[in-house]
């Protein structure tokens, strides 16, 4: 796991930058990017748009919906309300890379299993929001399940088959031990 | 031999009358007891290692080269002439490409005699301009920097006051949709009033609910000369190709039109809107492809909604129960655009026997967005008053609500008068009891220091028979592969998945051997709009016909090939056999890997539906709610539901959508309202922090059940459509359970905690002064 700064704790000699594009750089998926964006550039939209990666899906884009959630650090974060400049040292996790081409994450294949979404517009953000929580809890309780995805929205209201898809997916994680970490590409 | 068979078609409650082109000859219907392999067995969905991985390309995902990113201006006001636009500031910001209006773009006509972009604006969201620019962000900017003059002009958002005759008009014809109301009349009411024992009645409203697909509407549009191509978010891909051929002026074949993946429609996105006409001028103008899909705010104001309704309702009946006479009076305010309000008579003409009825209907124009439809349109709008009324009555006659709803069971269609297609709704109602414990539960209101629970139910029914124009092909590959094609689209709902089970079925090969391409209009032949309930009963059995038209092709080469009788060749686990044998001769792919360049084709059409039957689904549905008198919190404990679908192809996705459909049903029964400040016509929460879909902590227990029994007079398949029915009884049945929980009948949805605490003080109060 990376040890770069949280969001809003800017180096110290970090000075202000920007109106205009600056030059950053991003860790995503275990690849280092560089890019020029404005530093008003969510992270969601760096992802989307600078990166091409579109699994993330762009919702609310104001924090009420969860379709976004990625991996910052490990932690599930809106990339919505989240400057891609603030994530410059940080480990992102995005929905590409949880899985190795056909070879699916164990929170992947159990939602397919439980057939747990209908469009699949929120699946990335509820899978990214369900990875943050089994890398804190292997056996997690369901009232942590269904807390975890509390604030990820499903409009075509698949939830039970969510919590089932979590709790075989915790199966999994837990029965592999730490080696599932290397799925995650970090 | 082709063929042109006329055919009647239900869909949302108004009926229409196709001519189906019928080619070759349709498939036996599979039998009750035929051995099916694959369907009617759970299976994961097809795409859904697309979905989980965020490989499918969604309408929002498309990016092209070059592509510009559009924003539309909206209107603040809820009615007003544009006296000015100055778009010299946002035109001359680096990086901004386009920018059109009234002054520039061309009269494009829209619906109720308007324009694409009018000088008059008729909602607080209507459209003003639009920017293209080449990041989204510079695009934002620009639409900022528009300088616009409003004469503002005096508005209505109420439906009751826009009727009231000094009301400011939305359109000079009149707020009335039509100028008069619609009427449907049977038997005598009057006198169905006169022979009643009770008469209950009373005045119920039903808010207006967003849909809110987590997918916004909007499209991408690409200019390659005189021919477009537009991404669509769409549950009708041909028929956004059709509407932009027309407002374009173009040939068909110079559209194209593509959905490959849809994140939730629910209704809201049958046709298309102004977005992809915006889209597609920008684009031309810009000659460069254009992005333009609304954000959430937007998605909340000029997309559609649930309409609300103001429902008078009365109810005659006998002392045994039976019904004599029903009368609703209805009003539902529309919106600006459009033209007729939903079928919101629907339940009270064609739910339960009753000689006389009278249904009338009032659409309203206000200055609000358009309505549009969503998931069970009408009914679900007349469920609530009739299905609580009913409970009233019951109570009245000191019937069991289950007893009554099977006193007034219709044997005949009540409208027609024609016999069902096939009808189990008395099983769905002995299941579903059985399923809650309808019995032992129903006297006990058990009481826990504040807490109070009870169980209600409701009843529903639904078109979902579908019928023609659907088309389907079926292609077989070198490697005996097949692909299933056709210009439909999956919404969301399993679609591709069940299509493939249909497929693989009728070929004699494995699931995992079918792909299904679809969402194209350049890639397949022409399938109906995804709404109804009706994709898998009007597409389906085309697909049957094609994967038969394949698979006899096959049989025939195949009978030349080995020297045998065609009769005497089958196709079994993706072997082609000779009957009596138990090995295969050789595998399908050895067929068509050799007969190699050539490609075997089927193809299938949707038939006619039968004439003089009714095709449609019924459900019984059944809720425990604990209800806390302290804080007006309402939950869900357990709902079921168990519903007559005919054939069940795929009994998860299935399962999927009645459950989706009752959490979508326990936000319109609680939570959900769009609300719109009388003061200012503006809406206040466009939004999902403020608008209330249910989450993860909203959903109870869901249990459901199938009856299972295919609809031998539906279509070739037996089956009929699940989508919507499952919503339909859900607020209704929470409703008669709270009812029965706190004694207190609610008349409005959504039952929110404010209404159930001024309710339980008003109570409490008249308690009081009756001491």
């Amino acid at each position: 796991m990376g040890a770069g700064a949280n969001p809003g704790q800017h180096p110290p000699e970090e000075v202000a930058r920007g109106p205009g594009k600056v030059p950053i750089q991003l860790h995503v998926n275990g690849a280092l990017y560089y890019l020029e964006i404005e530093p008003r550039r969510t992270l969601l939209d760096a992802l989307r748009l600078d990166l091409h990666l579109t699994g993330t899906k762009r919702v609310c884009n104001m924090g009420q919906c969860g379709a976004c959630t990625v991996l910052l650090d490990g932690k599930a974060i809106y990339s919505c309300l989240t400057l891609a400049i603030e994530c410059e040292g940080c480990q992102i996790l995005t929905i590409e890379g949880l899985s190795d081409g056909d070879n699916l994450d164990p929170i992947q294949r159990a939602f397919i299993e439980h057939d747990a979404f209908q469009c699949g517009f929120c699946t990335p953000g509820q899978i990214m929001a369900v990875r943050a929580l089994l890398e804190r809890s292997t056996n997690p309780p369901p009232e942590e399940i269904r807390r975890a995805v509390s604030g990820n929205l499903c409009r075509c209201g698949s939830y039970l088959r969510i919590f089932k898809a979590v709790e075989t997916a915790a199966r999994v994680y837990a029965e592999q031990g730490s080696g599932w970490r290397q799925g995650g590409n970090l | 031999m082709t063929r042109l068979v006329r055919s009647k078609i239900e869909v949302e409650g108004r009926m229409y009358d196709h001519f189906a082109i019928v080619e070759g000859r349709e498939p036996q219907r599979w039998q009750r007891d035929a051995e099916l392999r694959i369907v009617g067995k759970g299976e994961p969905r097809i795409d859904g290692p697309d979905r989980v991985t965020g490989r499918a390309i969604y309408t929002y995902d498309v990016q092209l080269p070059g592509m510009l990113y559009a924003r539309v201006l909206r209107s603040p006001h809820p009615h007003a002439r544009i006296k000015r636009i100055d778009v010299s500031r946002a035109a001359a910001l680096p990086g901004v490409r386009v920018v059109i209006s009234h002054l520039n773009a061309p009269m494009i006509p829209w619906t109720n005699d308007t324009l694409l972009f009018d000088p008059v604006v008729r909602f607080a969201g209507d459209e003003v301009a639009a920017v293209a620019a080449d990041d989204e962000y510079i695009a934002e900017d620009a639409i900022r920097l528009i300088d616009v003059d409003y004469d503002v002009q005096p508005f209505v958002v109420d439906g009751e006051e826009a009727l009231h005759p000094e009301a400011p008009r939305v359109h000079p014809t009149g707020n009335l949709v039509g100028g008069q109301p619609k009427v449907y009349e049977r038997g005598d009411v009057q006198r169905g009033f006169a022979e009643a024992d009770v008469v209950v009645e009373d005045t119920f409203q039903t808010q207006a609910a967003l849909h809110n697909c987590l997918e916004p509407h909007g499209a991408v549009a690409l200019w390659e000369g005189d021919h477009l191509t537009i991404w669509e978010s769409t549950q009708h891909v041909y028929g956004v190709r059709e509407q932009l051929a027309q407002i374009f002026d173009l040939p068909l074949d110079k559209v194209r039109a593509i959905c490959w993946y849809m994140g939730g429609g629910f209704g809201s996105k049958q046709y298309t809107g102004k977005w992809s006409v915006i889209a597609a001028l920008l684009a031309r103008q810009a000659q460069r492809p254009v992005h333009l899909m609304l954000n959430r705010r937007e998605e909340n104001l000029a997309s559609g909604y649930r309409a609300s309704t103001t429902q008078r309702l009365k109810l005659g009946a006998k002392h045994d129960g039976t019904l004599t006479a029903i009368d609703l009076v209805a009003t539902s305010p529309i919106g600006a655009y459009g033209n007729h309000a939903k079928a919101i008579g629907m339940h009270a003409q064609v739910m339960y026997a009753c000689p006389n009825v009278r249904t009338e209907i009032r659409g309203v124009f206000t200055n609000v967005g358009e309505a549009r439809s969503f998931r069970g349109p009408g009914a679900t709008e007349g469920a609530f008053p009739f299905e609580s009324l009913m409970d009233v009555l019951a109570e009245r006659l000191g019937m069991d609500p289950v007893e009554i709803r099977l006193k007034n069971y219709a044997t005949t269609e009540p409208s027609s008068g024609q016999p069902y297609s096939a009808k189990h709704l008395d099983e769905c109602l002995r299941k579903g009891a059985e399923m809650i414990g309808w019995t032992g539960k129903r006297k006990a209101i058990r009481i826990d220091g504040t807490k109070r629970r009870a169980i209600g139910m409701a009843c529903q029914t639904w078109g979902g028979g579908g019928g023609p124009p659907a088309f389907a092909w079926v292609k077989l590959n070198q490697d005996g592969t097949a692909e299933v094609l056709l210009g439909g689209q999956d919404i969301g709902t399993g679609t591709k998945t069940v299509f493939a089970q249909i497929a693989a079925e009728e070929l004699g090969i494995g699931l995992d051997q079918v792909v299904v391409n679809l969402g194209d209009s350049a890639c397949g032949p022409y399938a109906p709009v995804s709404w109804g309930s009706m994709t898998v009963s009007s597409v389906g059995p085309a697909v049957r016909q094609a994967a038969a038209d394949a698979r006899d092709q096959l049989r025939e080469l195949a009978a030349e090939f080995l020297n045998a009788p065609f009769d005497q060749v089958e196709i079994r686990d993706g072997g082609i056999c000779v009957r009596g044998e138990s090995q295969p001769r050789m595998r399908i792919g050895d067929l068509t890997g050799w007969i190699g360049p050539f490609t075997i084709l089927g193809k299938g059409g949707r038939g006619p539906n039968e004439p003089c039957v009714a095709v449609r689904t019924f459900g019984a549905q059944f809720a425990e709610v604990e209800v806390d008198t302290a804080t007006g919190e309402v939950t869900v404990l357990r709902m079921v539901t168990v519903h007559d679908i005919g054939r069940v192809v795929n009994p998860q996705g299935a399962a999927n959508q009645a459950e989706g459909a009752i959490v979508q049903g326990i936000g319109y029964g609680l939570t959900e309202q769009r609300i719109i400040d009388l003061q200012t016509g503006i809406v206040l929460n466009p939004n999902l922090e403020d608008y209330l879909v249910p989450t993860a902590l909203d959903v109870p227990a869901i249990e459901h059940a199938f009856v299972g029994d295919p609809d031998q007079h539906a279509n070739n398949l037996g089956a009929k459509g699940i989508g919507e029915p499952a919503l339909i009884p859900t607020a209704p049945a929470i409703a008669n359970a709270i009812a029965r929980a706190l004694g207190i009948r609610f008349l409005s949805i959504p039952i929110t905690r404010s209404k159930i605490l001024d309710a339980i003080r008003a109570a409490d109060s008249s308690r009081r002064a009756a001491l």
